[in-house]
């Protein structure tokens, strides 16, 4: 369970290194965001729905059965969408409305 | 400080919140609509998305749905812990639930509704809501008050006590490098529970997709521990069923979408052995034991709509478990979802473990209150009961306040946690690694402890050599080496573990019989002893050595239990 950050899109606001719970961000001399300690993520996604770019995305360590796929979230219109990118290219969005209830 | 190692600063507060997680800023909230006590809270992490609610939650637990009462709840708390609670501090948590939760949504909480606008339930106690953001929301309204200060990224290292009450604490900034010193009138405790005591369900590159944030470690209860303070319960320990892999939570599968507990033979085996928390994970222990594994919890079969929905909660609060699905192809509704047991925890607000404290929620060293998963003897508190125990342990130390004077830290207490420092981020004449004593202490945990390796199950024999071993550690930690201080917080931590070890190793030694199966699985007593055992099993750190305390259990519906130290 870890994040990637993608240097290129990254544009050094902070944001993802102020959220993290674990201290675990940090940024760069070139003023880009790293993550400093990638085993000690908890997997919580607070860095991905804060970054304005979509820079960051999450995966699954290939010991708990992750397969390649790359996780961000985008906000649009109120919506909180998911959008997982499979290692084919292909892609699937969840769109979760944050003013609606979990049904379970 | 010129010429020194270290940089120092000196702070004071009224009111010193250690930890910004549900019971911290619940707290500080309380406080503020009463009176402008001044409030400084540290926060090791960024208070916006700290502690258990990172992520988010998908229902409250705790909750007095109508035609329930408090009573009922402090009943079925009572009962999954097999009497070992406090019926005092359970009553006092239950009667504020709903009152909480009315708050939380005044905040911005979604919670499902009815046409007639009330609350949906879940069962008798829980609520369905939307809780991905609930922390950003919590945080928001603590950040809005003008008598607060939150202090991100320092993380307190210690109490200031002397003469059995608390002057503040002091602290290291982890990205400042600063050691600070803060006075303070009362504090109030509220750090969370303990995680990374035992070696991990992943111990490789995702060794921190656990069940509990991997970034509690149990400050709390160390620092009180080193006070003497009294400890209740550190024998509870908390075992989660979890989703495999991704830990992720089953309640919402069990509870919400109503799946059955199956071994691999599609047996229903949750009736065989009871549905106590502990029975539930001892059910699944035992059918891998007697070779039914793997188990599940069968989802096979449910509809579009249901799984669609399931997507959507899991995302709110475990995102991890919904890729799982989406990324392998195999959702719910066409294979059956593998459980398994985490490694142990030692959390209040799940089981009794904690400070002893009375119905005030102050411990038994002065000024020091407790709230949320660092308080003992009230189990199945949740986040609901977190927030109603964060409101009274403030609303007991604003009467502190008014009631006594703060006396200052000694310079000689000063002095001797800025050596230590210098200590650790000196010369590196170490041979080991924090990392690497973590590790060690997680392999000793496990194997003789009663971890994942002996499937919870521990004899004396065993407990004895995990003291022997986790004393050698205690002592190879004092020469680790940090470059910064948040390498120096990393050392902090492993010696709170390690502490905090020490304490679950005396409990689980002390209570001679097995009255929750794998939450203590004693292999010498095997059975449950209700003549000898119906009792409290606390403890006291004394001249270095930790001294067992038992006490009677509160009588039924008893709504005080009297401290004497």
């Amino acid at each position: 369970m870890s994040i990637a950050i993608d240097k290129e899109k990254c544009v050094g606001c902070g944001k993802c290194h102020d959220v993290c719970p674990g201290t675990l961000i940090k940024i760069d001399t070139d003023k880009k965001a790293y993550i400093k300690y990638p085993k000690d993520c908890w997997g919580c996604t607070s860095c991905i729905k804060e970054c304005p770019v979509y820079a960051i995305s999450f995966f699954l360590g290939a010991d708990i059965g992750g397969m390649g796929s790359r996780v961000h979230t985008e906000k649009k219109d109120g919506m909180l969408r998911w959008i997982i990118e499979h290692p084919d290219s292909k892609i699937t969005e969840i769109e979760i409305n944050p003013k609606e209830s979990n049904k379970y | 400080m010129d010429g020194d190692l270290v940089r120092t600063e000196k702070l004071t507060t009224d009111l010193l919140i250690i930890g910004g997680g549900t019971a911290g800023c619940y707290a500080a909230l309380t406080v503020s609509e009463k009176a402008d006590t001044k409030i400084l809270i540290c926060e090791k992490a960024h208070i916006r998305r700290s502690g258990c609610l990172a992520a988010g939650v998908n229902a409250l637990n705790a909750y007095i749905v109508e035609g329930r009462t408090p009573q009922d709840y402090v009943d079925y708390a009572k009962k999954d812990a097999d009497g070992i609670v406090r019926d005092d501090l359970l009553y006092t948590m239950s009667e504020r639930l709903n009152a909480v939760t009315e708050k939380l949504e005044q905040l911005g909480l979604v919670i499902l509704k009815d046409e007639n606008g009330k609350y949906v339930a879940r069962g008798n106690r829980n609520l369905k809501i939307n809780g991905e953001n609930i922390k950003p929301i919590l945080a928001d309204a603590v950040e809005k008050l003008p008598n607060v200060t939150v202090l991100n990224r320092v993380n307190i290292i210690d109490f200031a006590v002397s003469d059995n009450k608390i002057n503040g604490a002091f602290g290291i900034g982890i990205e400042n490098d600063t050691f600070y010193t803060i006075e303070a009138k009362a504090v109030i405790i509220a750090t969370g529970g303990a995680a990374g005591l035992y070696k991990p369900n992943n111990p490789g590159f995702s060794r921190h997709k656990m069940w509990y944030p991997p970034f509690n470690t149990g400050a709390g209860y160390a620092m009180g521990i080193r006070h003497g303070a009294e400890m209740t319960t550190f024998e509870m320990r908390f075992i989660a069923l979890r989703c495999k892999d991704t830990i992720a939570p089953t309640g919402t599968l069990a509870q919400g979408a109503g799946a059955k507990q199956i071994n691999s033979l599609g047996e229903v085996y949750e009736t065989k052995y009871g549905l106590t928390t502990s029975e539930r994970v001892y059910g699944t222990v035992n059918e891998n034991l007697e070779g039914r594994g793997p188990c599940y919890l069968r989802t096979e079969g449910i509809s579009p709509q249901q799984e669609e929905s399931l997507f959507k909660a899991y995302l709110n609060m475990a995102p991890s478990q919904t890729i799982r699905w989406i990324e392998s192809g195999r959702t719910p509704s066409q294979s059956n979802v593998e459980i398994e047991g985490t490694e142990p925890y030692i959390v209040g607000g799940h089981t009794a473990s904690g400070y002893w404290v009375d119905t005030k929620r102050a411990t038994t060293i002065r000024g020091l209150f407790a709230a949320g998963d660092v308080a003992g003897g009230c189990p199945q508190k949740y986040v609901t009961g977190a927030l109603a125990e964060g409101e009274i342990a403030a609303q007991s130390a604003v009467e502190y306040i008014a009631e006594n004077t703060a006396a200052p830290i000694d310079d000689s207490d000063i002095e001797s946690h800025i050596s230590e420092i210098e200590k650790f981020i000196g010369e590196n004449t170490s041979q080991f690694t924090t990392e690497q004593l973590e590790e060690a202490m997680q392999t000793v945990m496990d194997s003789y402890a009663g971890g994942i390796k002996t499937n919870y199950r521990f004899n004396e024999k065993q407990l004895d050599i995990a003291d022997y071993k986790i004393r050698q550690l205690t002592e190879l930690s004092d020469s680790l080496h940090a470059d910064d201080f948040q390498e120096l917080m990393y050392i902090y931590e492993l010696r709170e573990r390690l502490t905090i070890c020490r304490s679950v190793i005396a409990h689980l030694r002390a209570r001679h019989e097995t009255r929750w199966h794998s939450f203590a699985e004693n292999l010498d007593h095997p059975e449950k002893d209700d003549i000898n055992w119906r009792k409290y099993v606390n403890s006291r750190m004394e001249n270095g050595e930790i001294r067992i305390i038992l006490r009677d259990l509160t009588e039924e519906g008893q709504r005080v239990y009297e401290h004497s130290n």
